[in-house]
């Protein structure tokens, strides 16, 4: 694959974040960007404040300082669904789908952030809304169809098995055709075919859409294969930044990694 | 079935091939759907004069890349309109198909495109051209690789694959500048054409590449839509491997010959469904799907209320007593006529709308035989399934059993233009319009399988019964003797244990020894059911097999068989006295089953030589390590000490001759 013909300019920066909950730190001065068509790991052992560094760019929380740049412009305090809006889209650690929902309808929600008609319209369903919805129904098919789950359109997503639910969820975010897509632990709790499945679709996903992808993880073997660079976080201080091979001989991760003391 | 006029040799001159007969439906009946596709959560559909489009600019893309007359395209994939538009442009050019089972690993594909030198294939998604690309150096005729679906593949070297569309669209302009060619090579062909190879999987050695003519194909598909009454207003639901003869037959050839419509599914998990929302009114399946439709309909029950329960149970009495009378047209009387009609308000017709039956007017099942049990709760729902015996070799059929003469236990009458007798060995022999043109390139075998009158070998030991009809015993080289000579059915016993729902699979050991022994394969879907049902925890299937309330409910099973062959003379000798359950199942993948399903005994005999010893010298367990091979490709081993547990036997009931 031609990395360089994939790879574009920078699509979101962090400069000097830092984030803190009441007297516990849990960002410190961190800065990275994220380049358009990549994909980017952010990884580190248990809280490192990944998951608050990926809750910082959705716009959830609102870091003390430091700024976010999102497609060249700095981006004012924002509430989450407005950066949705912007193309941000996100997967969550633990499973968050409409359970009593089926896998169609709870992928029909992640195209709401495009919904332009009224809830009025909406309610009539004729015209503009009508034709609205086939417009995000045809693209749904079309994430169903990419993602193989045509079997469990009409099933409840809470009788899915979890690896089955993770896809969903992915799907779900993919139907708000974002720019730059987070996926907090996407791998979590599958076994090894199921994680082999998931990496085919995250590569798929860059390759297909050309979407933007920062994952969480913590299986470093997938990590390492995925990503075009990587994050290391530790203690909510970046420890080091780079490429797969970069980081593995980085001599600051692998203390991190294999424990040194930290007391001092 | 003598009033049923048939033609055995002659045949329209005008309509002797595929493409002519796709002509000549796109002209009368253009506007009627040829082919219908799930795609996107919609049934897209195709008429006949698409179609005929479609196939034309794929036929003329083929022949600007200088696919030539004689030349093969191997066509793997899942059952999509656009391969079995592949099948039809190949042959408008004289060219030959040759369809390969898609889930053979790289290897398998590799002996049958090398062996019929195949230039072209037509392969579904990328997962298919992977495998194309990994043998492609070591099929040296191969040039040309077009796939139906482009995901996944837009950063791979073009140099030799072709997107389907774009290869239409070079055939479109090539149809600009030699409009007439496509026409030209159509008529060009005849009947006595080679139509297409169709690989026998093969329970021993490599596949056969068995060669048919159109006139093969064709005839034999007219008699049977005659035999049948099949009509253009068919529907079908297109479903299993395109390899395999009878979907050739089922789903091309004869919606060829009658123009009806053909479904293709939208994935291979979704068959199900997609069977409830078109409500085929003809219908093919193995008896495996038939026995997995039951079990799911067993299961569900007992998970309904108790009121329901009582009304299912009350019902299928009354079907079972009248609804196979019924069907067969027999006299019932005003009574039974009237619970029927209940029954099939509040049970028969809500049942078979689940199974997406409800428009069903005619069901065929073969290539194994079915559970007498299963046979009838399908007939006694009023649900048409019958009955035929086939091979690859004679273009399916060889028997089949005529309306109002369905019997579980025999195959039917001869096919239209089929002749069937039994040779002196015991096996069954047949010659007719759909006998084979010859093996590819493997004149030994060709000779040894169909001598110079035309007669062919089906390798299958059987008779006629008193009523004329024609009785599968096991395959002929299958049939063994015991030490002392008695006459050792494996396949007889096996089916009669296959047909309790907890057993999936069956082996039964017994050639050249004292008494039968058999390995037994749990049906994983319902003993895992009634292990939730009560109570029993297991963590996998090895646990679960070896459990021992399994053994239990497997023993009583054996033992109640055991009880019917006693009072049968023949067979009582075939008790079985020790069994064990397997640890896996029985796998295609490990070579241990056909892809069709079949066991493989010389396979499984050599692999587990170590159970069956420890079968008959008497030991109470037996460790075995396996290796399994996983769907990707890799190895890896099972491990497990496996119990071996006796069963009782029962003395045959005294001197009651059974007629054979």
């Amino acid at each position: 694959m031609d990395q360089d013909n994939r790879i574009g300019d920078t699509l979101l920066e962090v400069k000097n974040i830092s984030l803190s909950f009441g007297g516990v730190k849990a960002l410190t001065d961190i800065s990275f960007d994220i380049k358009e068509g990549e994909i980017r790991a952010i990884i580190g052992p248990n809280g490192a404040g990944k998951s608050s560094m990926l809750n910082v760019i959705n716009g959830f929380y609102h870091p003390q300082e430091g700024e976010v740049w999102f497609r060249g412009k700095k981006r004012e305090s924002m509430k989450p669904y407005q950066v949705a809006r912007q193309g941000v889209a996100r997967t969550f650690q633990n499973i968050a789908l409409f359970k009593g929902m089926s896998t169609l309808d709870n992928l029909m929600t992640g195209c709401i952030t495009h919904m332009k008609t009224n809830i009025f319209l909406q309610a009539i369903w004729k015209g503009p809304a009508e034709r609205e919805e086939l417009e995000f129904r045809e693209r749904v098919e079309h994430i169903i169809d990419f993602l193989g789950i045509q079997a469990i359109r009409k099933t409840p997503v809470g009788r899915l098995p979890y690896g089955m639910q993770k896809r969903v969820e992915l799907g779900r975010a993919l139907a708000a055709q974002p720019k730059l897509l987070l996926l907090d632990e996407p791998m979590a709790g599958m076994n090894l075919e199921e994680k082999e499945d998931m990496s085919r679709f995250i590569l798929d996903v860059n390759d297909e859409f050309g979407t933007t992808i920062t994952l969480i993880e913590h299986d470093i073997g997938v990590v390492m294969d995925l990503s075009d660079r990587i994050v290391v976080l530790d203690y909510g201080c970046k420890l080091a930044d780079g490429t797969p091979d970069v980081v593995r001989n980085d001599q600051a991760v692998i203390d991190a990694y294999l424990g040194v003391s930290h007391d001092d | 079935m003598a009033d049923t006029p048939i033609e055995t040799n002659k045949i329209n001159n005008d309509l002797d091939t595929f493409p002519k007969l796709l002509l000549d439906h796109a002209k009368k009946r253009p506007n009627k759907d040829a082919i219908r596709e799930k795609d996107l959560g919609i049934w897209q559909s195709w008429t006949w004069s698409k179609a005929a489009e479609e196939i034309a600019a794929l036929a003329n893309g083929l022949a600007s890349l200088g696919f030539k007359r004689g030349d093969k395209l191997a066509i793997v994939g899942n059952n999509r309109p656009r391969l079995y538009w592949g099948m039809c442009s190949a042959q408008s050019l004289g060219g030959i198909p040759v369809p390969v089972y898609q889930d053979s690993v790289a290897d398998e594909i590799q002996y049958v495109l090398d062996h019929s030198e195949v230039r072209f294939a037509l392969v579904e998604d990328q997962e298919q051209v992977d495998k194309m690309l990994e043998i492609y150096d070591s099929c040296p005729a191969m040039e040309t690789i077009i796939y139906d679906d482009p995901r996944g593949l837009r950063d791979y070297d073009k140099t030799h694959l072709y997107d389907f569309e774009k290869l239409q669209d070079i055939g479109r302009e090539f149809a600009k500048e030699n409009p007439d060619y496509f026409l030209q090579e159509v008529n060009k062909g005849s009947g006595e054409d080679i139509g297409i190879f169709l690989y026998t999987s093969g329970t021993t050695g490599k596949p056969k590449g068995v060669v048919m003519t159109n006139n093969n194909i064709l005839i034999t598909a007219r008699n049977s839509v005659k035999f049948d009454n099949l009509t253009e207003n068919e529907e079908i639901v297109s479903y299993l491997p395109m390899a395999w003869v009878g979907d050739h037959i089922f789903s091309y050839a004869q919606a060829y010959v009658t123009g009806f419509c053909v479904n293709c599914p939208e994935s291979t998990e979704t068959v199900a469904t997609d069977l409830r929302e078109i409500g085929p009114t003809y219908y093919f399946a193995p008896p495996r799907v038939f026995e997995n439709i039951l079990t799911t309909v067993t299961i569900r029950m007992h998970d309904a209320s108790k009121l329901k329960q009582k009304m299912f149970n009350y019902f299928m009495g009354v079907a079972k007593k009248t609804g196979v009378d019924m069907l067969d047209g027999k006299q019932v009387t005003a009574k039974e006529r009237f619970l029927y009609w209940l029954g099939n308000i509040l049970v028969y017709g809500p049942l078979k709308n689940t199974m997406g039956f409800s428009r069903i007017r005619l069901a065929y099942t073969a290539g194994e035989a079915i559970g007498p049990e299963i046979f009838d709760f399908f007939r006694s729902l009023g649900i048409n399934v019958k009955q035929l015996y086939g091979q690859t070799e004679a273009a399916v059929f060889i028997t089949m059993q005529p309306d109002g003469e369905i019997f579980a236990d025999t195959v039917g009458i001869p096919a239209p233009g089929v002749e069937v007798k039994v040779n002196d060995d015991g096996e069954v022999i047949y010659r007719g319009p759909g006998v084979f043109h010859s093996y590819y390139k493997n004149e030994e075998s060709t000779k040894e399988t169909k001598n110079e009158e035309g007669w062919v070998l089906t390798g299958d030991a059987g008779y006629f019964a008193d009523n004329g009809h024609l009785k599968i015993i096991d395959r002929a080289k299958d049939v063994g003797k015991f030490v002392d000579g008695t006459m050792f059915a494996p396949k007889y016993i096996e089916n009669k244990l296959k047909f309790f729902p907890h057993i999936k699979e069956v082996v039964a050991i017994g050639d050249g020894k004292d008494h039968c022994t058999a390995f037994i394969n749990i049906d994983l879907e319902a003993v895992g059911n009634w292990a939730e049902r009560n109570n029993v925890g297991y963590a996998s299937y090895q646990e679960l097999a070896g459990h021992e309330e399994v053994y239990k409910m497997m023993l009583e099973s054996i033992e109640q068989v055991n009880k019917d062959l006693s009072t049968d003379s023949l067979m009582s000798k075939s008790q079985i006295h020790r069994f064990l359950i397997l640890h896996k199942e029985l796998d295609p993948d490990d070579g241990e089953l056909t892809r069709t399903g079949k066991v493989r005994r010389r396979i499984v005999a050599e692999k587990y030589s170590v159970l069956i010893d420890a079968l008959y010298n008497g030991s109470k367990d037996c460790y075995i390590n396996t290796e399994v091979a996983f769907e990707d490709g890799r190895k890896g081993s099972i491990e497990a000490t496996l119990r071996i547990q006796e069963a009782e036997t029962y003395t045959p009931a005294p001197a009651t001759k059974g007629a054979n």
